[in-house]
């Protein structure tokens, strides 16, 4: 087996995406060089991350799906990416204030790497075949369109047909706006097709990450047949900042946090980014994966 | 006075004039200017009525008077037996369940409740409900099951309730379970829109063989003030919000996410609650012939088909056809 650490010192040298400084900096220190912890303040080398976990706290930045595949996989390379042709069409030809929908999605796409909140497709952790999903929060906030939602239901299906288990990784501020009740109704389409899956005797793990929250925790996200969490992940349905807001009141500190969750009986183990891929190899295997 | 919506101030000034002249001495009062007074009103209410606009739904699927689940299950409903609590930790009063007789057959109803007078409101926590709301339910889901009986919901909510204890007691998952079972729960389910239909709170009891929406109300993901807050900035947009988002009965029949609308009364449901009660009852019984003339095997497999093609590439294609 490799060394996750090792295999993935990729990542360590990717503090560009995750501080975004002012290009005038940039050309003073290199963009990638350091990164300040947000958690503990540390100033750190880009270089002593590993999987972008500060050494120091263990503090989990968030990760890209394009990370995330490459931290959780065998073979990242031999990841086969599927269902890229299915995008949001806009179907209520939306408008906010003077910007379209569909230009916002032809921006978003353009400055990242994704066509939709999620990717999906076959790989293998720990030599187990799985069906894997991986939202991604820099798609309009990791939230849930048609396209997302039709997205996890295939690979649910696809579960079925190559019978294994399905992966999934969420990171979602819940339900896509722009697309109303297509998107709200993501959230009966998702946990019917799992019944699928479920009717197939395979199993859905769901790993819930920085931050999972709305539709899609109240939905597929709460029905892995193990979930799990990674350490200090907001977690939850509403979130601390609009119960804040909604009810004036003050929330002990860690409200909604994976941690949160664990004690309240919502999710079986937080699970450190660096050993989660023995962990789900260790899972998987107890399936029969 | 009756005529208390922003947009009604037109009615709400013929209806002044109306009780001005009214209130005269007997003998001054001159009926054929107060008959030809009523018939203005009442046609400019069918006017204004006829051309509300998304965020005048809004208003009106809130309005206070509006007739709740309680007033349908007293107008349309024989023996209602409530049944309460979830078994496991407490009884929420913002999702009312149990069971009754309709059109000669026993049914379980479930319905959000919002509470019209504030002591009522408070019990009911204005329709927002807790995880204990929707694990009722689940509860009285399983029953219906059980017995056969079908299932009748009532949905009208601004969402689940956002607070310390729903999280603590888990209410991402007790809306995921309701989500889940309605997928598979073997007795056929008619759901329908009576006023709010607000976010994963309103779906967690609305996942169904049939979904109807009332004429006024409105189905949304989120508020169309939480949604202008966010995608315009400011919440005052929500007018705004509330056209774009596409939130009515007709908007969302047309898009093929609904089955049906049920008319109102001229000047929405709250002017006449008992005529509004008994176009829903019409509209239940031929949704209940419906789904009782098809085998359970073919009704689960129409409601998951029905499940699965929504935003699906396909479906979506035919739209814009």
């Amino acid at each position: 087996m490799r060394d996750i650490n090792q295999a993935d010192s990729k990542f360590a040298a990717n503090g560009d995406s995750l501080n975004g400084g002012s290009p005038e900096k940039r050309r003073e220190v290199p963009p990638d060089l350091f990164i300040k912890c947000p958690k503990c303040r540390e100033m750190l080398l880009s270089r002593d991350l590993t999987l972008k976990v500060c050494p120091r706290c263990g503090h989990h930045f968030r990760l890209t799906a394009k990370e995330r595949i490459s931290s959780v996989l065998d073979d990242p390379d031999r990841f086969i990416e599927l269902d890229t042709d299915i995008k949001s069409s806009d179907p209520l030809q939306f408008v906010s204030k003077s910007q379209a929908y569909s230009a916002k999605l032809a921006d978003i796409e353009k400055s990242t790497d994704l066509t939709d909140t999620i990717v999906t497709g076959m790989g293998h952790i720990e030599g187990i075949p799985v069906s894997l999903a991986v939202m991604d929060f820099r798609f309009i906030g990791g939230s849930m369109g048609a396209a997302t939602g039709e997205r996890i239901t295939r690979t649910f299906e696809r579960g079925i047909q190559h019978q294994c288990g399905a992966v999934i990784f969420t990171a979602s501020g819940g339900a896509r706006m722009q697309e109303n009740l297509f998107s709200l109704f993501q959230m009966a389409k998702t946990t019917a097709a799992l019944t699928k899956l479920s009717a197939a005797k395979q199993p859905f793990i769901c790993v819930l990450t920085d931050p999972t929250t709305g539709g899609v925790t109240a939905s597929f996200a709460a029905l892995g047949d193990i979930i799990l969490a990674e350490p200090g992940a907001l977690v939850g349905f509403a979130g601390p900042l609009v119960i804040e807001q909604a009810l004036h009141q003050k929330l002990p500190p860690d409200t909604d946090t994976s941690e949160f969750a664990l004690a309240h009986g919502m999710i079986d183990a937080v699970v450190d980014r660096r050993s989660l891929r023995p962990t789900l190899g260790r899972i998987l295997r107890l399936y029969g994966g | 006075m009756t005529y208390d919506l922003d947009f009604e101030r037109p009615l709400a000034e013929l209806e002044k004039r109306i009780q001005s002249l009214r209130s005269k001495r007997p003998e001054k009062i001159n009926t054929s200017e107060i008959a030809s007074l009523e018939q203005e009103l009442s046609e400019r209410t069918a006017e204004i009525y006829s051309g509300l606009t998304p965020w005048q739904r809004v208003l009106v699927a809130r309005h206070k008077n509006r007739p709740y689940t309680a007033d349908y299950i007293r107008f349309l409903f024989n023996d209602f037996f409530e049944m309460r609590g979830d078994r496991a930790f407490g009884d929420d009063h913002a999702i009312l369940t149990g069971i009754a007789s309709f059109n000669g057959q026993t049914v379980v109803i479930i319905g959000n409740q919002k509470g019209r007078d504030i002591k009522e409101k408070q019990e009911c926590n204005f329709g927002l409900a807790h995880p204990e709301g929707y694990r009722k339910a689940q509860r009285v889901m399983q029953h219906a099951e059980k017995f056969g009986f079908p299932v009748i919901t009532f949905v009208d909510t601004a969402g689940a309730f956002p607070g310390l204890e729903s999280e603590e007691r888990g209410i991402s998952e007790a809306i995921a379970d309701n989500l889940l079972l309605m997928a598979v729960l073997r007795t056929p389910i008619v759901s329908i829109v009576i006023g709010e239909g607000g976010s994963g709170g309103a779906l967690g009891i609305g996942v169904a063989d049939r979904t109807l929406m009332m004429e006024n109300s409105v189905y949304t993901v989120a508020a169309p003030e939480a949604a202008a807050s966010i995608l315009w900035k400011d919440s005052s947009f929500a007018h705004q919000a509330a056209e774009a988002m596409k939130i009515t009965a007709d908007d969302l029949y047309h898009l093929k996410l609904i089955d049906g609308i049920v008319p109102e009364p001229i000047g929405g449901a709250h002017k006449d609650p008992r005529t509004a009660a008994n176009y829903v009852g019409e509209a239940l019984k031929e949704e209940m012939r419906y789904v009782q003339a098809i085998s359970l095997d073919m009704l689960l497999e129409q409601r998951y088909q029905k499940l699965r093609s929504i935003g699906a590439p396909d479906s979506l294609a035919a739209l814009k056809r």
